[in-house]
């Protein structure tokens, strides 16, 4: 892992336009080693296109992506994938039709010859609490089950950089209070990029918390800072 | 000159059979996301019907022009509300379905008319353009599928029967909420679009024999010149079939048909790649 | 059938399979034997769009033009060389790669569903028009002229490897096929359980996902591709010995079509269910041209309409489901 405080996501005005409409307009974002940080905002604000446009999902209309100041703009899902990145996105996006097991085994197997990656499962299973539903099916899961596989599938193999979208949606309180601990143990591993809206869930865990408003970042600074500014009420809110 | 004038309106009449030949499927496709691959044996029987009327002694325009939309019409009513219905949203299910419809009705047709070659000969005579021999229907065939074309496009922007039909394909719920019913939007678009389909094969019936199989010709260039086209109905089909029709033409004026349809379906190919959703998939998103 | 672990339901088929390949030729004549043969290649060439359809999640609309390239690539080379064992690598080489550089024409275009079938299916129609047209006597490759609609008559057939002067007689031709057919059966389970295989399966499942847990799915749709196309080539060379004659026809809407409803009688989603629609239609076919009455091609397109407005899910699935319920109770 590399000194504290060195930059390892960067973007310089990324632009990203639909048709008429500017949804991400012109974002610096600067993101250090071992953060934790949450992008919030009203819906309609652009951080899921942001987001996006983080994973490779969409390719930018305009400027850069920089990962560990490798430009990445535009690059396919996978290239990401395959530079240390973890993705979990806004819809839960898993093999439905395949059991528990067999998800989680996909998510290792690119890491991990077969026998190892096997074994690894079995371990990952055991860690995120997965193991008495293994032979499940994945999409007979409830809501809140299949993001718990989600997200072990996105940190299964250790990505040094992970990015979650919405984990907490259609979670139950207790579901809420597991996944904070599993953020906050992840976090020593891994600098962490989550998009949220619950609030609470982001004080639980919250770092530092950028706001997007109209495309572009309103401000940027500690959660109990941005919290009590009265532009990220009244952005919420109205006045 | 005059090898000029010839040049140009065989290329019409390439655009506006094409134009023709796939109004239809583009009317079904673009507005209901249905790909009917019976388009072809509606086109077929289109072009049987007229042939019908016309023996029994009806004249040739009203059996191309009424007769054939007709009875193509009425059968795409039974069609939608027998099959297409259970199955929208379901692409693929559809083109299968359709496929099996086609299959089907080539073979009812081969049962009650056999496989002998049928037809009937053009009502207009040809002219000379300098010291070439051009056809005559091919002019009506080019004003045909214009009329066609502007008929649709004015329908579908001008008409409140055209704005209810947009409105339903871009958003049933909202369309239902406002007390259209999109079921029955469906089904009265998918007969139109039959219809159409019948249109076409009565207008093109004179051109050549026609048998059972012969939509079979006609599918696969409908098909592929509606997909090329994209979303649009008018601005998509027009443009696709300016471009085919173009492209089949010239390469056929300077060798052989065969080459020409090749020609064309290379430049589908390379057009697909370059454009995934089509001409206007990309570029026309909210026209019509 | 669900309830049966995988490896009894391998053994059932393994044991059938090997009885009608050891068995047939004692029971029945040689003409019989011929038509059977016919069936076990409409068998592996359902196979190989059921797989890449079932399994890659790729529905080409035109896996006929592989099928095509088998059949006449074997014929041209056959008459070029003369020894067949060559030839019959070729044809299922040539399918293959074809299939490869098509494949990855248009997955690294990210292009699917229905403009992925229109293309397919435009390519397979190019194929078929190109070869039409071939009538002249100047299309020659090397000593074989390509006969256009005619096609290509009395090549030399497949022939023990090494020696031209002993050509595969009918039974040998059956023992071939059907050896064929169960090997790329289980080659094919085999390649699923593998890694690969999994991998596949995921892209179909889900390929944002895949992509996501870092997998080029370009790459693996273009592998399932490729492995279509080389095992619908081998049906065309089977296909090419079987009749001792290649029309392009092989390369025909028809034949791709038919390939589609085989797939989708049979079901989507397994191995079995390709080769038992292929067989059940291909039997169907026959008994319906021997009479009159009733067209052909009416009755298959009903079957098709029936098949997907009421078994959605094909015959072998749902009497998969059918049994296991039964089962319960």
């Amino acid at each position: 892992m590399s000194a504290r405080g060195e930059v390892v996501l960067e973007t310089r005005g990324l632009t990203m336009r639909f048709g008429g409409v500017v949804a991400v307009d012109q974002v610096d974002f600067t993101l250090r080693d071992g953060e934790l940080r949450c992008l919030i905002g009203p819906n309609g604000a652009g951080k899921s296109t942001f987001f996006k446009c983080l994973t490779g999902q969409l390719k930018p209309s305009a400027g850069d992506v920089l990962v560990r100041e490798r430009p990445m703009t535009g690059a396919e899902p996978c290239r990401m994938a395959q530079a240390g990145i973890g993705v979990k996105t806004q819809t839960p996006s898993v093999f439905n039709g395949l059991t528990v097991r067999e998800n989680l085994f996909l998510a290792l197997a690119r890491h991990h010859a077969g026998r190892i990656a096997d074994a690894r499962t079995d371990e990952a299973l055991e860690r995120y609490g997965l193991a008495d539903l293994r032979h499940r099916r994945v999409g007979e899961l409830a809501h809140g089950q299949r993001q718990r596989v989600e997200i072990a599938m996105v940190v299964a193999a250790e990505p040094w950089l992970v990015l979650l979208d919405e984990p907490a949606a259609g979670m139950t309180h207790e579901e809420v209070d597991a996944l904070a601990a599993l953020i906050r143990d992840i976090n020593r591993r891994s600098t962490m990029i989550i998009v949220e809206h619950d609030m609470q869930f982001i004080r639980m865990i919250g770092d530092r918390v950028t706001v997007f408003h109209q495309g572009a970042i309103l401000i940027e600074d500690h959660v109990d800072t941005v919290l009590d500014d009265a532009r990220v009420r009244e952005v919420y809110l109205g006045s | 000159m005059d090898f000029a004038v010839v040049v140009i309106v065989e290329i019409l009449y390439a655009v506006a059979s094409l134009a023709l030949i796939s109004a239809g499927l583009a009317v079904v496709f673009g507005m209901m996301r249905v790909i009917n691959l019976a388009h072809g044996e509606f086109l077929m029987l289109g072009g049987y019907s007229a042939i019908v009327a016309v023996k029994a002694g009806i004249n040739i325009y009203v059996a191309m022009l009424v007769v054939a939309p007709l009875v193509v019409g009425i059968l795409g009513l039974i069609v939608e509300r027998l099959v297409i219905r259970f199955l929208y949203g379901r692409m693929l299910d559809t083109m299968l379905a359709t496929w099996g419809l086609s299959l089907l009705l080539t073979g009812l047709v081969t049962m009650i008319f056999g496989n002998t070659t049928t037809g009937i000969s053009t009502p207009i005579s040809g002219y000379r353009v300098g010291a070439y021999q051009l056809s005559g229907y091919n002019l009506f065939i080019i004003v045909a599928g214009v009329l066609v074309m502007a008929g649709i496009l004015l329908t579908l922007r001008y008409t409140r029967v055209g704005l209810i039909a947009r409105g339903a394909m871009q958003s049933p719920d909202m369309a239902s909420g406002l007390g259209h019913n999109p079921q029955r939007i469906y089904m009265i678009t998918f007969t139109v679009g039959a219809a159409l389909s019948g249109l076409a094969g009565g207008i093109l019936a004179p051109l050549t024999g026609l048998t059972p199989t012969t939509g079979g010709l006609y599918v696969a260039k409908a098909f592929i010149t509606v997909i090329s086209g994209g979303a649009a109905v008018v601005a998509g089909t027009l443009s696709s079939a300016s471009l085919f029709g173009t492209i089949t033409q010239v390469v056929t004026l300077s060798s052989t048909p065969v080459w020409g349809d090749v020609a064309m379906l290379i430049a589908a190919v390379i057009l697909l790649r370059l454009l995934p959703q089509g001409i206007t998939g990309r570029f026309f998103r909210r026209q019509v | 059938m669900t309830g049966m672990s995988e490896r009894n339901r391998h053994l059932i088929v393994l044991g059938i399979g090997l009885i009608l390949l050891f068995g047939l030729p004692w029971v029945v004549d040689v003409v019989t034997l011929l038509e059977l043969t016919i069936y076990i290649v409409y068998a592996l060439f359902a196979l190989s769009l059921g797989f890449i359809w079932g399994h890659g999640g790729i529905l080409c609309f035109g896996q006929a033009a592989f099928f095509g390239l088998g059949a006449y690539t074997y014929a041209v080379a056959a008459i070029n060389v003369g020894e067949s064992s060559g030839p019959f690598l070729l044809a299922i080489l040539l399918p293959a790669a074809f299939a490869a550089l098509l494949g990855a024409m248009m997955f690294y275009g990210r292009l699917s569903d229905v403009y992925l079938g229109v293309i397919t299916l435009v390519v397979a129609l190019i194929l078929f028009k190109f070869v039409n047209s071939t009538a002249n006597e100047t299309y020659v490759i090397g000593q074989a002229r390509l006969g256009g609609f005619n096609g290509i008559p009395g090549f030399p057939t497949l022939n023990w490897p090494g020696d031209p002067s002993a050509p595969l007689m009918p039974d040998e031709m059956f023992y071939l096929a059907m050896g064929l057919l169960i090997a790329v059966y289980f080659g094919l389970h085999g390649l699923l359980r593998s890694r690969f295989g999994r991998i596949v399966v995921a892209i179909r499942e889900n390929e944002l996902r895949a992509e996501l847990l870092g997998y080029d799915v370009r790459l693996y749709k273009t592998a399932v591709f490729a492995i279509g196309g080389g095992i619908a080539g081998l049906a065309g060379v089977l296909f090419a010995n079987w009749g001792n004659f290649v029309s392009p026809g092989v390369f025909g809407l028809a034949q791709s079509a038919t390939a589609i409803i085989w797939v989708i009688v049979g079901g989507l989603g397994t191995l079995i269910g390709p080769i038992v629609g292929a067989v059940l239609i291909q039997f169907l076919t026959t008994q319906l041209g021997q009479q009159s009455v009733v067209n052909n091609a009416f009755v298959l397109g009903l079957i098709l309409v029936l098949v997907v407005l009421l078994l959605p899910k094909g015959l072998m699935p749902t009497l998969g489901q059918l049994f296991s319920r039964g089962r319960r109770k």
